[in-house]
């Protein structure tokens, strides 16, 4: 494989960072977080690997350093080709600052925690030997330098020992299901979901729809909140989140049950008021 | 609970062994269900159930319109000056490196 890195941008007086798609990338990258078959590397996150032409496509696989556009980036990296440097920022920020944001509470706090995360990595790249994708060296940098900080904002707590932080109540209100001892049915619906399609059509693709569920998702509980970030928003497989947040799989789970429950229902009400 | 004798729902079960799985049982283990962890025989009640209620079709699909919407929500990147101070930073290193 030709060297990307530095190559046809980087010879050219004023396009170096074109390279990395410093417009180009970004916007794609925009448009992808928008869909829903957006491409994933091993690791789940959207990935947008530079190839030899100079402009961007989308990658299916990351996987090894090696012979890949990301051993490329690595190199490119440690030579200081800051187009490398910049793409990587513009590419794993946004997921870097909302991982953050599961761990600590402040938005400013985040946003340092991801600052200190790139620091980092230009302190480490050196001894970086690619053992792991680069992806999950960034996260771990990531993960426990927030943690640190939590510490500092006294969020001790681990997510493993705060559970639902709900009390576990149940995923639809009792009040919506006949009674256990109702002679026919116990257990069904008495009230069931009104069919969203009628509604919901064009309202799901509305900006204030995104909105609600955007506020929804702020106000989880941070470990729900955590959880279904990584999973379904940065749609990271479920043995990474565990890795990430020290969580069991079946507590993974739980978690990702109630915090996609509380959200059904938070679009459920908001429809309702909708029709 | 104990299955009632006379319900539509166990005449499509055409097995009275397997207690049928109730709507209030379904929504707790959706999530099992949609992540592949729900065992061979819950999964046959869950999908026996299914068939069924057109109310847990309709959630089915509510939990999966909520999963494709939250893959289309946005990520905030960081601030402009944050971008702009790490890229001072970045050259600052490089600067450094090239010293050495």
């Amino acid at each position: 494989m030709l060297p990307i890195i530095g190559t046809s941008g980087g010879d050219l007086p004023g396009q170096n960072s074109e390279t990395y798609g410093s417009g180009e990338a970004r916007a794609r990258a925009r448009v992808d977080q928008t869909g829903v078959d957006r491409p994933r590397n091993a690791s789940g996150i959207a990935c947008h690997m530079p190839v030899t032409n100079g402009r961007y496509e989308s990658a299916m696989v990351l996987k090894t350093a090696d012979h890949t556009p990301e051993g490329e980036l690595i190199e490119g990296l440690r030579r200081g080709d800051q187009a490398a440097f910049t793409w990587l920022v513009d590419t794993y920020s946004p997921s870097l600052k909302r991982l953050a944001l599961a761990f600590v509470s402040l938005d400013a706090v985040a946003e340092e925690v991801v600052q200190e995360t790139w620091l980092a990595v230009l302190t480490g790249i050196g001894r970086f030997e690619g053992r792991s994708s680069l992806k999950t060296w960034l996260f771990k940098i990531l993960t426990n330098r927030a943690k640190t900080r939590a510490v500092r904002e006294k969020r001790t707590v681990g997510f493993s020992e705060l559970g639902p932080e709900d009390g576990g109540g149940p995923a639809v209100s009792p009040e919506r299901f006949l009674p256990a001892d109702h002679p026919s049915f116990p257990g069904h619906w008495s009230s069931p979901p009104h069919p969203w399609s009628v509604v919901a059509e064009e309202a799901v693709l509305r900006r204030e729809t995104m909105e609600v569920l955007r506020r929804g998702l702020e106000n989880l509980p941070r470990s729900q909140r955590a959880v279904v970030m990584l999973r379904d928003v940065e749609g990271w497989p479920a043995h990474e989140v565990c890795a990430a947040l020290e969580l069991s799989e079946a507590n993974q789970r739980v978690l990702l049950h109630r915090g996609r429950s509380r959200l059904r229902s938070i679009l459920e009400t908001y429809f309702a008021e909708d029709a | 609970m104990a299955p009632s004798s006379d319900t539509d729902w166990q005449k499509h079960m055409g097995d009275d062994t397997v207690e049928e799985m109730a709507c209030q049982e379904l929504v707790e283990v959706i999530t099992d269900y949609l992540e592949g962890t729900l065992s061979k025989s819950d999964r046959a009640r869950f999908d026996a159930h299914l068939a069924t209620c057109p109310g847990c079709r309709e959630y089915l699909e509510q939990m999966r319109t909520l999963i494709r919407l939250n893959g289309s929500l946005t990520a905030k990147s960081i601030e402009p000056a944050t971008r702009d101070s790490l890229l001072r930073a970045f050259r600052r290193w490089r600067d450094s490196q090239t010293q050495l």
